[in-house]
């Protein structure tokens, strides 16, 4: 079966793009990495690269032409395949790849910016079977009250499993509320299901339905980002144990103080401020690297801290930014780390709520992980990595004794921050978290 | 709590609200010598005087114009239309002038008129005396509109009005007039602009207001009986302003909506509430939102048919079975 490559997502704002020139032309042989085309965006003129073997069968986008995306651009596949004609595009699809009939994995975004190294060894995918046949073709619509469809995304319930009861099929609340009862129709956690709370112990059959499903935006941009991060970034790691009982014991004094007024602090929000406090006693770390127009390599320092966090969300995760954090008071920080957090769930966050930040923190203690290493979020040249507070047997004094402790690890980006600015930062980082109060004058 | 019908209700309004403020006046046609065409103003030309209690002429537009003047200058008429229907006459100075005239003079005057009488079909009077002008009276910023279903509502409401400084349209019901119910003793007064749940459910919300009310009633009680199904009835007994919150209240419980009005449907109150309903309640909505209104004509004048053209509760009945489909 022959794959259409569609027009994919090159830029956050980008709604058409223009196919500048074609590189190939129909009947000509195709290798994976071969660049097909040059596509310009609102941002650049980037190159559309192939990820897959075959023949360059139609082209459907002439030279020139705006094309939306998810709009079909051609069609590879075995020579002498018969192409059905591309479904009209679908007018501002969210997605690369939607409204395009059956997309292969590969299809969602065939193309990357110039200097990035191709993926090592990108699997030519052939064309996969077809995922086990759910309720309805996909992408045909689902007929269903508002409530119900709210329901159903709250329960993590895939709607197109569910058979409507209501007049012309429609799916209402009840056979949302029959659906989760019978678990039928529990959707794949990639299509939107909240945070595991475990699976059943005693469930049975098959792990879950084999499919191929086309990712939203938002994973491709996590996709595209992170790749790019990984393999231009120069990684390394510094990691540090604190003592956590000082600050657990400032929180919990500070929320039975303001219980009444119905405040809660969070650990995260010392460690937001913390983090913050601690670039301006280890600057360097505040900072960028880029590339002048020259071409030749720089280093932006920041003059203000804007502290951005992760948010574990629907399908992916975003990072709220918080606004000149060395400025604020952990007060103010945990009331808008809540707002942010809560529109971020919402997915209602501004573009300029999660851009612009100059340093990440990452906590997964909440999940009880005790440490791990976080990718750098560019063009951040670092981020930390929050483990949970751990209580063991720690020597103190010489004597062994029950500690609270905590492990944080920096990465970093070895082009701006060096290993012995990396432990310079930690080592403020801990000094004020050992001493909370510090963050509260 | 005594029992009252909803004319001697209306009546106990007016007369404690004649003791209480002696700028209060009654006027229009056959109100004083006549006691009323419908016999709501029994007895008060007796009690207050003709002062108090004046005939009018059979122009509206006069009468109104009159009323609408004099409450720009102190005094607060209760004027009585004998229908509704003949409101167009005054259509000038009812909508133009009193509805504008605080707006328009900046906030120095104020228009402190209330205009009553009944607005319903089912009497077999005939379309030019069968107009429920809730919705065009509603249409214009400026005013308060009520619509009483019961004796209770219609002296709380009434007493409200009267002392409201801003024109009040209330629209009466003659088939109600004779309706009994309890009604609280002395100054007891319901505010304008708050709806009542007349009774709690959990399966369907019904939307309603004036004579429906007790159609909604009744059908909720056989859906209860014959169909197990539990509808709660919302009473707007305010038009404007409109009490959305507690209609979304019910909707967010419920999760459906039957709207029934004796209205014809086109550009209707009905209309106004399902928008307003699925702006702000879209995601509470299980079922689209359904409005049972009087048949899209003009009033049928044979009895028979006049009783199937207007809501009723074998019709209410019907219509709540298809939301709930």
């Amino acid at each position: 079966m022959a794959q259409i490559i569609d027009m994919p997502k090159l830029s956050d704002t980008m709604t058409v793009g223009t196919l500048v020139k074609w590189l190939k032309k129909e009947g000509d042989a195709v290798k994976t990495g071969d660049m097909l085309a040059e596509v310009e965006t609102d941002k650049a003129t980037m190159e559309l690269e192939s990820f897959f073997d075959g023949t360059l069968l139609k082209i459907f986008a002439a030279a020139g032409s705006q094309v939306e995306i998810g709009a079909a651009l051609c069609a590879i596949g075995k020579p002498g395949e018969k192409v059905d004609a591309p479904a009209a595009a679908p007018n501002a699809a969210p997605i690369a790849g939607a409204g395009v009939a059956n997309p292969g994995p590969g299809s969602t975004s065939p193309a990357t910016t110039k200097p990035a190294p191709a993926p090592a060894s990108t699997p030519a995918p052939v064309a996969p079977p077809p995922a086990a046949a759910p309720a309805r073709a996909s992408g045909e619509r689902v007929k269903i009250s508002p409530l119900a469809k709210k329901l159903a995304a709250e329960k993590g319930i895939d709607p197109s499993r569910l058979t409507g009861s209501g007049p012309g099929g429609r799916i209402v609340r009840a056979d949302v509320l029959a659906g989760e009862k019978s678990g039928a129709a529990k959707a794949a956690p990639a299509s939107g299901a909240s945070l595991p709370s475990g699976p059943s112990p005693f469930a049975k059959g098959p792990i879950q339905e084999e499919r191929v499903v086309a990712v939203s935006n938002m994973r491709g941009a996590i996709a595209r980002r992170l790749v790019e991060s990984k393999t231009q970034l120069p990684h390394f790691y510094v990691e540090i144990e604190i003592d956590a009982a000082p600050l657990l014991a400032l929180r919990e004094q500070l929320n039975t103080g303001l219980e009444k007024e119905g405040v809660k602090l969070s650990v995260n929000d010392f460690i937001l401020k913390a983090s913050a406090e601690a670039l301006r006693r280890v600057p360097q770390v505040n900072g960028s690297w880029e590339v002048a127009a020259s071409g030749q390599g720089q280093i932006r320092y920041f003059g203000a801290a804007h502290v951005a966090f992760a948010v574990a969300i629907d399908d992916g995760l975003i990072t709220p930014v918080i606004r000149d954090t060395h400025l604020k008071s952990v007060f103010q920080i945990s009331t808008e780390a809540k707002t942010l957090g809560r529109r971020a769930k919402e997915k209602k966050l501004k573009p300029d709520e999660f851009t612009g930040g100059t340093f990440c923190v990452s906590n997964l203690g909440m999940m009880g992980i005790p440490r791990f290493s976080a990718i750098i979020n560019p063009p951040n040249a670092a981020i930390l990595a929050v483990g949970t507070t751990v209580t063991k047997p720690v020597v103190k004094n010489g004597q062994l004794a029950i500690g609270q402790t905590m492990v944080l690890t920096l990465s970093c980006d070895h082009r701006v921050v060096d290993g012995a600015v990396g432990a310079q930062y930690l080592n403020a980082l801990r000094q004020l978290l050992e001493s909370p109060a510090l963050l509260l004058v | 709590m005594p029992v009252l019908t909803y004319r001697e209700a209306i009546r106990h309004a007016l007369a404690e609200e004649l003791e209480r403020d002696p700028n209060v006046v009654v006027m229009g046609e056959e109100v004083a010598q006549f006691n009323g065409a419908y016999k709501v103003t029994e007895g008060l030309l007796a009690k207050f005087g003709p002062k108090r209690i004046v005939d009018t002429p059979i122009s509206e537009a006069g009468f109104i114009g009159m009323g609408v003047g004099a409450s720009m200058l102190g005094v607060r008429p209760v004027m009585e239309l004998m229908f509704w229907s003949f409101y167009s006459v005054a259509f000038d100075q009812i909508l133009n002038n009193a509805a504008n005239v605080r707006y328009m003079s900046g906030g120095q005057i104020n228009c402190p008129i209330v205009i009553r009488g009944p607005a319903n079909g089912g009497t077999n009077v005939g379309a030019t005396h069968s107009h429920t002008p809730e919705n065009v009276l509603a249409n214009h910023p400026g005013v308060k509109v009520v619509v009483p279903a019961t004796p209770a509502d219609a002296k709380g409401l009434l007493k409200s009005a009267i002392r409201d400084n801003d024109p009040v349209f209330f629209l009466e019901n003659t088939i109600l007039y004779g309706d009994k119910g309890e009604v609280p003793e002395g100054d007891v007064l319901v505010p304008l602009g708050r709806a009542d749940v007349k009774r709690a459910g959990t399966d369907l919300t019904i939307v309603t207001y004036g004579r429906c009310v007790l159609h909604s009633l009744a059908a909720a009680e056989l859906l209860a009986k014959e169909h197990d199904v539990s509808v709660e009835v919302v009473d707007l007994r305010t038009i404007r302003p409109l009490d959305i919150d507690t209609v979304l209240a019910s909707v967010a419980k419920t999760h459906r909506v039957l709207i029934v009005e004796e209205q014809k449907p086109f550009a209707s109150v009905g209309s106004q509430l399902a928008f307003m309903i699925q702006r702000e309640a879209f995601d509470e909505l299980d079922a689209p939102i359904h409005r049972l209104a009087t048949i899209d004509a003009p009033a049928i004048y044979s009895p028979p048919v006049e009783v199937e053209q207007l809501p009723n509760p074998r019709r209410v009945l019907q219509a709540a079975l298809e939301v709930l489909a």
